[in-house]
């Protein structure tokens, strides 16, 4: 087991079923049906293979492991993968939230299901892609090329505003990175590598640092997001199928914080303290304007993701306080908000494959007959706004503790924010689960289908266990947080030093 | 010139002269047996390319040949091969096209020969003269065959314009060159380099080099000498504006790499601002003029301008890093280049012929898939999109302007790299998003083949472009 390549493998994986999904036809139900079920089949089974990484992991060793080495294009780039405690677990909720947009899609995509398939299973490769690379230059690519099949999934199959969300998307997300990529060659210039164990070792000089952060800040706040480019998030979330917005909400968010923790915090410790008060306003601002701004939407999902922006604001929030609970918390929050939005904007599937509009007003009542639905909707609601019990509850109240360490005036913009997300999230719930059921149109929606169970109780179970008990994975991301902290610190005091012999 | 040299100088020259032979006895078939003939000399023109090449590819054999005139090295090897290739497929896909286009001449191939001499010899030049002569081989048979459509109005009108326009510059590179030797005392490049390194550069000597600069700009329509460009492409036949897209620009970006790392490397920091004012200019030119584009020939001129401004953002650093950057770059833009030109002549109603505009791809992906999908890579990578071969192509030029602390330039180049995205992405979005207005006619076979390899080779790049970026950086080791 241990010379076997197993990120590699579960990297490409999903590749082996796009094969078979070129061989398969879709014409016909029985097509339909093989299509589905090789999808199904291939991200299960990613999954299980995934799982083997979190039972090999040392959860003791702070390095990188499970290392993987090989020359690349002949130019120094190498294919290096491995992972940490800080990378391990975004693997784990890649593969583990893609069995899930399968099944969203079972009945909701009605044409080109192959395509669709084939821009998903390509999607869970580059995504998977970028939290195991150990070369910034593959990790570049990786991270570009989720662009591609994003574009794709909510231009083909998203809702009315389809192209402008997707050119918007892709176009926001593309200026960010291009100038990460100059930072990139310009590290390696510095360095004369772009391996990322030699870079993390690496000091980067002072002035250099600035620079470099804030070239690789645009590439990670957009895609984040934060306010204020956070602007293409709820077009892109709106317009794109149920399971687009899953896999938007639930993983491509979590490139931007892993990116800041791997690359801004650990690689440029100085420029990352001289910019934390910058990283705090924006993202006090982020926590209560985008909070305000979700009150008032009247589309189910856009106010979900006007709450994803809220809700990485604590993320980037805790990243820079750059101690061990904010980080800690930091990444618990990204982690758990996977699977909490993830799972709330499946159930807003549920309700839009039934009535095809997102209208917050067209419902209201669904208590009465689809109680099942509303309890499901319920505890996702509550993991969103933080009560404790719930897995939202943990990283925000660590991120929250870890900032107050540094900065008490931040801790309590925050912590308002608590207040108003509680506010938009349970008016939200009330209007469309509780009331009179009036609607004509909603009298004859049945509850929970035995798929749609399928798909939400075990989110629920997740929620709940990592609520109440969220040790396993502060242990596995334990060793390596404190490493990084203790970079960090070490780099700050030695700068300290420096300049105080300068005087 | 003893005899030993001779034959040295003969060997090194071999390719050419296959090619020169070759040309003149296709020539005679041609006249003897009519018109009729043209297919047969087509396939016979294809073999003497593909008889240049594999020479070029297996015969070793370096040095300098007719008194410096002619000089073969690493970097003119790589360069002649992609020629090359570039001149056999677009020949291979002019075929099914001959008919409709009028191009069913004899003498098409053998001027296509001709002109690919001319590009060889050009790749070779070391000597302003070598330099002048090879250029107009190649031009004069270009300019002939951007007007081979005669009977349309708008293929004349693009070889006049061309012809009008590529004398114009061809004058002022003469006078250029007359400038150059009348302060240097030399026609050979490493005679100039032996005096600009020793003495300090006039500035008679400055307006030498800028003419002679602006002339090989012209040829690879780097702004401001790009404004035939457009016209060309659109109103020559699409088989001939594939042949120009590919091998001519390969051939011109090599003597342009050639001339200012030889000849004018003592002087970099002089040549170094016009190249990089040229290549932001193109860079922004071929972004936002494309926008604009219905015509997707116009729009391929376009974005061909831009990609001149991205290669010539690695000659700017006028380092090694930089010239193996401009290699790889011209690799990639010409397979991708040649890929997309054939996704463009595949674009054929089944009644009412060739069509060019953009809106004619509405819905590809649902009546063309393979098709749509190729072209979608093609196009994703032209914008620089990883894992594709574009990006590693754009990624190896910035890498060189990093080196060279050329920041404002690459910053430019990058944020003109989005604004480009946009129109490739609105032929992606043509393709998949929208609904298909009507079916294309049966794609040939030769089409099928030219467009799959190229899309082969964009996706794959991340696998095969290890020897590909070795054979780069060993043609750029040729100058440093």
């Amino acid at each position: 087991m241990t010379d076997w390549p197993i990120l590699s493998t579960v990297t490409f994986l999903p590749l082996v079923g796009v094969l078979l999904l070129l061989l398969t036809r879709e014409d016909g139900p029985y097509g339909r049906r093989n299509i589905l079920n090789v999808s199904l089949f291939t991200t299960v089974f990613t999954f299980i293979v995934s799982l083997f990484i979190w039972i090999g992991f040392d959860n003791s060793n702070a390095g990188f492991q499970m290392v993987e080495k090989h020359n690349w294009l002949g130019t120094g780039i190498s294919y290096h993968l491995g992972v940490d405690g800080i990378s391990m677990l975004f693997v784990i909720l890649t593969t583990f939230l893609m069995p899930f947009c399968v099944l969203a899609s079972w009945t909701s995509v009605e044409k080109r299901l192959k395509e669709y398939m084939i821009a998903f299973l390509l999607l869970e490769v580059v995504m998977t892609g970028v939290f195991v690379s150990l070369d910034v230059v593959l990790f570049y690519v990786f991270f570009e090329a989720t662009l591609i099949p994003m574009f794709v999934i909510i231009g083909v199959w998203g809702g009315k505003d389809r192209v402008y969300a997707s050119y918007k998307f892709f176009l926001y997300t593309l200026l960010g990175s291009v100038l990460m990529m100059l930072a990139i060659m310009a590290m390696y210039w510095q360095a004369g590598t772009t391996d990322i164990t030699e870079l993390l070792k690496y000091g980067f000089p002072a002035g250099m640092q600035t620079w470099l952060w804030l070239a690789c800040f645009a590439a990670f706040s957009v895609k984040m997001p934060m306010w204020p480019v956070h602007t293409w998030l709820p077009d892109a979330h709106v317009q794109a199928p149920t399971a687009g917005s899953v896999i938007l909400a639930g993983v491509m968010l979590k490139l931007g914080g892993y990116g800041m923790i791997r690359f801004s915090l650990a690689m440029f410790p100085i420029a990352s303290e001289h910019f934390a008060p910058l990283v705090f306003s924006l993202s006090v601002i982020a926590i209560i304007y985008t909070s305000l701004v979700a009150m008032m939407q009247d589309d189910i999902k856009k106010l979900i993701a006007y709450s994803s922006v809220a809700h990485m604001g604590y993320v980037t929030m805790g990243i820079f306080a750059a101690n061990v609970q904010g980080l800690q918390g930091a990444i618990f929050q990204m982690l758990s908000h996977g699977i909490v939005s993830g799972a709330l904007f499946l159930c807003v599937g549920v309700v839009y494959d039934r009535l095809h509009t997102r209208e917050i007003a067209a419902y209201g009542g669904l208590v009465n007959n689809m109680p099942k639905y509303a309890v499901a909707f319920m505890i996702f609601t509550m993991a969103n706004v933080g009560l404790p019990g719930t897995s939202g509850f943990i990283g925000e109240f660590l991120t929250i503790i870890g900032v107050f360490r540094v900065n008490t005036w931040v801790a309590l913009f925050a912590a308002t924010g608590v207040i108003l997300s509680a506010s938009y999230a349970l008016w939200l719930y009330r209007r469309v689960i509780f009331g009179a059921l009036e609607k004509e149109s909603l009298k004859a929606l049945l509850d929970l289908s035995g798929r749609e169970k399928l798909i939400l109780y075990p989110l629920i179970a997740i929620t709940i266990f990592y609520g109440f008990y969220p040790a396993p994975i502060f242990d596995a991301t334990a060793a390596s947080v404190d490493l990084v902290v203790n970079n960090y610190s070490a780099a700050l005091a030695a700068a300290k030093t420096l300049a105080l012999n300068a005087h | 010139m003893t005899a030993e040299i001779l034959s040295l100088s003969l060997q090194l020259s071999m390719p050419e002269i296959i090619l020169a032979v070759g040309a003149l006895a296709l020539l005679m078939i041609g006249v003897f047996s009519g018109d009729k003939s043209a297919p047969t000399v087509t396939g016979l023109a294809v073999a003497l390319l593909a008889v240049a090449g594999l020479w070029l590819i297996f015969m070793p054999g370096e040095g300098v040949a007719y008194g410096g005139a002619f000089k073969l090295d690493a970097f003119g090897r790589f360069m002649k091969v992609l020629a090359l290739i570039g001149s056999i497929t677009a020949m291979v896909m002019s075929v099914g096209h001959a008919k409709s286009d009028q191009l069913n001449r004899f003498e098409f191939p053998v001027l296509l020969v001709l002109s690919t001499l001319g590009m060889l010899l050009l790749i070779s030049a070391n000597d302003l003269i070598a330099f002048y002569l090879a250029l107009e081989l190649m031009s004069l048979a270009l300019y002939v065959i951007a007007a081979f459509n005669r009977d349309s109005l708008r293929s004349t009108e693009a070889g006049l314009k061309y012809f009008v326009l590529g004398a114009l510059s061809s004058g002022m590179m003469l006078y250029g060159m007359s400038l150059v030797y009348g302060f240097t005392g030399n026609t050979g490049f490493e005679g100039i380099a032996k005096v600009l390194s020793s003495e300090t550069r006039g500035m008679g000597l400055i307006f030498g080099m800028v003419f002679v600069l602006a002339g090989a700009c012209f040829k690879i329509s780097a702004v401001p000498f790009h404004m035939w460009t457009p016209d060309v492409y659109e109103g020559a036949p699409t088989p001939v504006t594939a042949f120009f897209a590919a091998g001519p620009k390969v051939a011109a970006m090599a003597i342009l790499v050639r001339i200012v790392s030889d000849a004018f490397l003592p002087i970099v920091a002089d040549w170094r601002q016009i190249i990089v004012f040229v290549a932001i200019a193109s860079m922004l030119l071929g972004s936002f003029a494309a926008i604009g584009q219905r015509n997707i020939k116009r729009l391929m001129a376009y974005s061909s301008i831009g990609h001149m401004g991205y290669a010539l953002v690695g000659l700017a650093a006028g380092s090694e890093t930089g010239v193996s950057g401009v290699v790889l770059y011209m690799t990639i833009y010409m397979v991708m280049t040649l890929g997309t030109f054939a996704c463009i002549m595949a674009m054929r109603r089944k009644e009412g012929g060739n069509v060019e505009n953009v809106d004619d791809l509405a819905g590809l992906s649902s009546t063309k898939p393979f098709m749509a999908v190729v072209l979608t890579a093609l196009m994703f990578s032209m914008a620089g999109i990883p894992p594709l071969a574009g990006f590693f192509a754009k990624y190896f030029v910035f890498v060189a302007a990093i080196e060279a602390k050329l920041y404002a330039l690459a910053i430019i180049g990058v944020l003109s790299s989005v604004v480009g995205a946009y129109y490739y992405l609105r032929i992606v979005k043509l393709m998949w998003f929208d609904e298909a207005k009507g079916e294309f006619a049966r794609i040939s076979g030769e089409l099928r083949l030219v467009f799959g390899l190229s899309g082969l080779f964009v996706v794959a790049y991340v696998l095969i472009g290890g020897p590909i970026g070795t054979a780069a950086s060993a043609a750029a080791k040729s100058f440093f």
